[in-house]
């Protein structure tokens, strides 16, 4: 149980929030033929690493998704980053 | 004499009456029931676990292993409350534990002369053969402390709190006010808490000399210089454990028969001033009534006026016979002291203790006073990992490394001084390494041999003698002595017992204590209620019940309330269930009836995306919508199950509303914004739950559009002008509103959706205008006749689109979209899936149970979904889930239900309209 910073809200309690998946992962492009293979890996591989894991998480009163990075082993948060991108 | 009370603060103080195994007594204000027990001169509290033997209070607060009761106040009733750590109130009824009738007489205090036959270990071996079992439900009747009735899960629920704060000192004696005040004056939030009514801690239980004055005098000036600097102070609050991430568990108890309150700290730092407790001097028969704790009976005589004996003898270090025997004395007690290192030692006394024996020698005595040391509690720093170091001078384990946020001090590092102590909370507060701590001579530790029982644990009954045979029997490892003796089980967890355990296994052993180790200290520090973790937030609290703005009118109307899909709606209207609902569906298909869609959800997507973003979470094709249309859709996972069905309706090119099932609300905006935030770009889209904002009163029937018509909306009803699933905008007495031409029911329908505070006057509008309030289970009906589904009871985690027929997107729909690939998977493709299709009975049969097995050949390949009697088609009719049903219309299938077997035919799932002439009307 532990604290985790929201881009938009600042710390929070972690029961405010709720994990989405990991950072990163693309969905396979489903106009294009996409192997069996690679559509299991889509949708049920998730990387889970011992350490650095940066993944999406949602803050839930605000509803923000946003990019949260941590350590898996000392559960430390080292970054939270909004998924929007700048405005130009 | 036994125990008294002498009266000299609390000459003035409140009397309270309670009763003891049914005997009434009295306390004053401010006592525990310990404290009151001890005042009236009760000697035997309670019996011990194993043997009955009887116990008296040993410790002045927390420490204490033998009094606790089963408590009852005002209706509510707590089993096995620590008596020495709980407040006294006026009524309370106060009963012993592990005793009947009293803990005076047991009847069961008989056991004590076979303990010669019950070592530890005796039930492991001796109820192995034939089978435990059998022995178990009797051993199980007779062991146990308190009694948990039915009614333990009754009375006030815990209230949850969620706190913070920079700093979180444990304990007010001096160490905690210097740490909090300290730190409090360098700028820090900071929260004191201490398990007592009030502040203090050890200057409270043994008033001594601090800053040249006297203690209370130097008390207020530290609480109020904390609460000036912004500090708070939570007294009666127990920190009983330390989890990750600086968690810190608190228990504040309120008076008995109201809410205790749990506060889940997250503390930026936490400074344990949590102070020390005496360590048992272990000789013969020690367990006997009388025999105390030295600090526990000082705090019996500061804070309560009770003086536990006229003829006190003093078995402790000479530092604390110096301290503490004047007090005694001043008291008016006859005070005599034996060193720690008395050979042959044993109290003498049945049910109390009477007379110190040792070699030839024996005197007279009616209380012992014990201290072999100090015994840092230590509990909390293990509960965050904090590691211990076995310190022979001190006779104690301190606490060694430990996490950065956790700092220890004063009593409960080790320092017995005073100074050292509130030099020590202001070091830790601010950020300074602590003074090293001054070595010490060892004191005497060792049991001495005695032919009498030495005890070890009073709760448990561990001897010297259990802990011998454990480490002959080879359980010579701490963690096996506890689990084979008991030693530091129940409530005590190893505070009093533990290092007299691991002394005795070390002597057996022939290695030194630290070598032994010891077991781990885990939370809960104390025992904390059932009702604490049992929040309010469960049932209708964890899952409000979702309510429509038209309630009253429904219930006006003699609406049956019901919960479907987590929102209260009326199930039939009037008294009789049966007539209710054939007449409601009578008045559906041959007049107009009408209905509260409020729950119905209403999600607006708007945005120059929308289009693009709703043509890819939904399954059917949105983009080719034309403005003011309808359409129904299916939202699927990405595995191609369908999650939800709604329709989608365009306002114009950028704005939707999505009307999706009522009990998925929730879900389905979660969903939307998920993609919406993670694929999309989220400037362009936006989504918003509208859904508390507008009610809908839905009008069906093949005379909706007189009703409709008559409310003045300033819409072209005429079908030419207004189809079936299309969109209207129009205005009810001023107020806009939206009426949607879709239909659950299969008759002509107008969904007219307005401002919630208008529903009212609308609602009662349509009523007047003849239309017949209908409920939920008439719409049910209804909506099976035609073959409409409900999502979850006519689908179910399996259901694709294609089972259901709808196979048009799935096939010609070019754009990506969410679940696209899951229809294409090999499951998705193969033969044998469950489709839905419409279940017949022979002529007369009764209705098919819904849940029922369609089975062929002996086998399930599928179940009853839905069944009705329709008082449309006067027969009854059904859906179901059946393999490859869709390819097998008119096949005969045996219906398999309880032992029985009935047969059923498959046909299609629409019984009524098949052609939709009514719909279109």
């Amino acid at each position: 149980m532990q604290r985790f910073p929201c881009p938009f809200c600042g710390l929070r309690d972690e029961r405010e929030f709720s994990y989405v998946g990991d950072f990163g992962k693309v969905r396979p492009d489903t106009k294009a033929r996409v192997s069996d293979a690679e559509w299991a890996a889509y949708l049920y591989d998730q990387k889970n690493p011992k350490g650095q894991s940066t993944e999406i998480w949602v803050h839930l009163p605000c509803q923000e998704y946003f990019k949260m990075t941590r350590d898996t082993v000392s559960m430390d948060v080292i970054d939270a980053a909004p998924l929007r991108k700048p405005a130009q | 004499m036994t125990a008294r009370r002498i009266h000299i603060a609390t000459a003035g103080s409140k009397r309270l009456a309670f009763t003891f195994d049914g005997q009434p007594l009295q306390g004053v204000a401010g006592d525990t029931i310990a404290s009151a027990l001890l005042g009236v001169g009760v000697r035997i509290v309670g019996r011990s676990f194993k043997y009955h033997r009887p116990r008296g209070v040993w410790g002045g607060w927390t420490d204490d292993p033998n009094a606790i009761f089963d408590v009852s106040l005002a209706g509510v009733t707590k089993p096995n409350v620590q008596g020495t750590a709980t407040l006294l109130e006026d009524g309370m009824i106060v009963r012993s534990v592990n005793s009947w009738p009293t803990a005076r007489f047991d009847v069961k205090a008989g056991l004590d002369l076979l303990s010669p036959f019950l070592p530890a270990g005796f039930y492991y071996k001796m109820f192995k053969w034939p089978d435990w079992h059998l022995f178990e439900p009797a051993i199980r009747k007779m062991a146990g402390l308190g009694r948990v009735g039915p009614d333990v899960a009754d009375g006030p629920d815990g209230l949850q709190i969620h706190d913070q704060c920079d700093v979180l000192v444990v304990g007010g004696g001096p160490a905690g006010l210097s740490a909090a005040r300290a730190a409090a004056h360098a700028g820090q939030d900071v929260v004191l808490v201490d398990d007592h009514p009030d502040v203090g801690g050890s200057l409270r239980d043994n008033p001594c000399q601090i800053d040249g004055t006297a203690p209370a005098v130097w008390i207020t000036p530290q609480t109020d210089a904390i609460k000036a600097a912004g500090g708070r102070i939570m007294a009666r609050t127990t920190a009983f454990g330390i989890y990750d991430h600086s968690l810190i568990s608190l228990h504040q108890t309120a008076p008995f028969a109201t809410h205790p309150k749990l506060i889940r700290m997250r503390a930026g730092r936490v400074i344990l001033a949590t102070g020390a407790i005496d360590r048992p001097v272990v000789f013969g028969n020690n367990d006997l009534p009388g025999v105390m704790s030295l600090r526990g009976a000082a705090a019996y005589l500061h804070r309560h006026d009770v003086l536990t004996g006229t003829d006190i003898t003093l078995l402790a270090s000479a530092q604390d016979v110096a301290h503490f025997g004047p007090m005694f004395e001043r008291a008016g007690a006859q005070v005599r002291v034996l060193p720690l290192e008395t050979e042959g030692l044993r109290a003498v006394g049945r049910g109390k203790v009477r007379a110190l024996s040792y070699g030839t020698n024996r005197h007279h005595a009616d209380a012992v006073l014990c201290s072999a040391g100090l015994s840092p509690l230590v509990h909390l720093w293990c509960h965050a990992g904090g590691q211990l170091e076995w310190d022979a001078g001190r006779g104690a384990f301190l606490p060694g490394a430990g996490p950065d946020h956790l700092s220890i001090v004063g009593g409960a590092r080790g320092a017995n001084d005073l100074d050292q102590s509130i030099d020590d909370g202001h070091k830790a507060a601010t950020g300074q390494t602590p003074a090293p701590l001054p070595s010490i001579a060892p004191l005497p530790t060792t049991p001495k041999p005695s032919r009498a029982r030495q005890w070890i644990d009073l709760q448990n009954d561990v001897t010297t003698k259990d802990v011998a045979l454990a480490a002959q029997e080879n359980f010579a490892s701490v963690e096996h002595l506890k689990r084979y003796t008991t030693l530091g089980m129940a409530t005590d967890q190893g505070k009093t017992s533990n290092v007299n355990g691991l002394t005795a296994l070390a002597v057996q052993l022939g290695k030194p204590i630290a070598d032994v180790g010891t077991t781990r200290f885990r939370p809960p520090y104390v025992p904390v209620p059932l009702q604490l973790y049992r929040g309010a937030r469960s049932s209708t609290q964890i899952a409000p019940l979702q309510r429509s703005v038209l309630e009253p009118q429904i219930r006006a109307l003699g609406g049956a309330m019901a919960e479907y899909g987590g929102w209260l709606r009326p199930a039939w209207y009037g008294d009789d269930m049966t007539t209710a609902i054939a007449q409601e569906c009578a008045q559906a298909r041959n007049d107009v009836a009408m209905l509260d869609a409020s729950s119905l959800g209403k999600i607006e997507v708007m945005g120059p995306d929308a289009a693009g973003f709703l043509n890819f979470v939904y399954y059917n094709s949105i983009a080719n919508l034309p403005a003011g249309k309808i359409r129904y859709g299916f939202m699927l996972t990405e595995r191609g199950i369908i999650y939800d069905d709604g329709v989608m309706a365009r306002l114009d090119e950028n704005h939707f509303v999505v009307s999706c099932s009522s009990s998925h609300v929730s879900g389905v905006t979660a969903l939307l914004e998920a993609w919406r935030q993670d694929g999309h770009d989220p400037d362009r889209v936006f989504v918003h739950n509208v859904t508390q904002a507008w009610a809908t009163v839905t009008v069906t029937g093949p005379k909706a559009r007189d009703v409709v018509a008559a409310l003045d909306l300033g819409i072209d009803l005429q079908a030419e002008a207004f189809a079936h699933m299309s969109l209207r905008l129009g205005t009810y007495d001023g107020m806009p509103v939206r009426v949607c031409r879709v239909s659950f029911t299969g008759e002509l329908s107008f969904e007219i959706s307005i401002a919630r505070d208008s529903a009212p006057n609308l609602w009662d509008h349509v009523h007047q205008l003849g239309a017949t309030p209908i409920g939920m289970e008439a719409t049910s009906i209804l909506r099976a006749e035609k073959g409409y589904i409900i999502i979850g009871k006519d689908t179910d985690g399996e259901t694709m689109p294609q089972d259901l027929g709808l196979i048009g997107p799935r096939d010609r729909k070019t754009q990506p979209y969410v679940g696209n690939r899951g229809l294409q998977t090999p499951v998705a493709k193969a033969t044998g899936r469950q489709q839905l299709v419409g279940l017949a009975v022979p002529e007369g049969a009764t209705q098919l149970p819904t849940g029922a097995h369609l089975t062929a050949a002996g086998k399930s390949i599928g179940y009853v979904t839905s069944s009705y009697l329709s008082p449309t088609l006067g027969h009854p009719i059904a859906l179901g889930l059946v393999q490859d049903g869709l390819s097998r219309l008119n096949a005969d299938l045996t219906v398999y239900h309880l032992g029985e077997n009935r047969s059923a035919r498959i046909v299609p799932a629409c019984w009524y309209d098949p052609k939709g002439d009514r719909l279109n009307a």
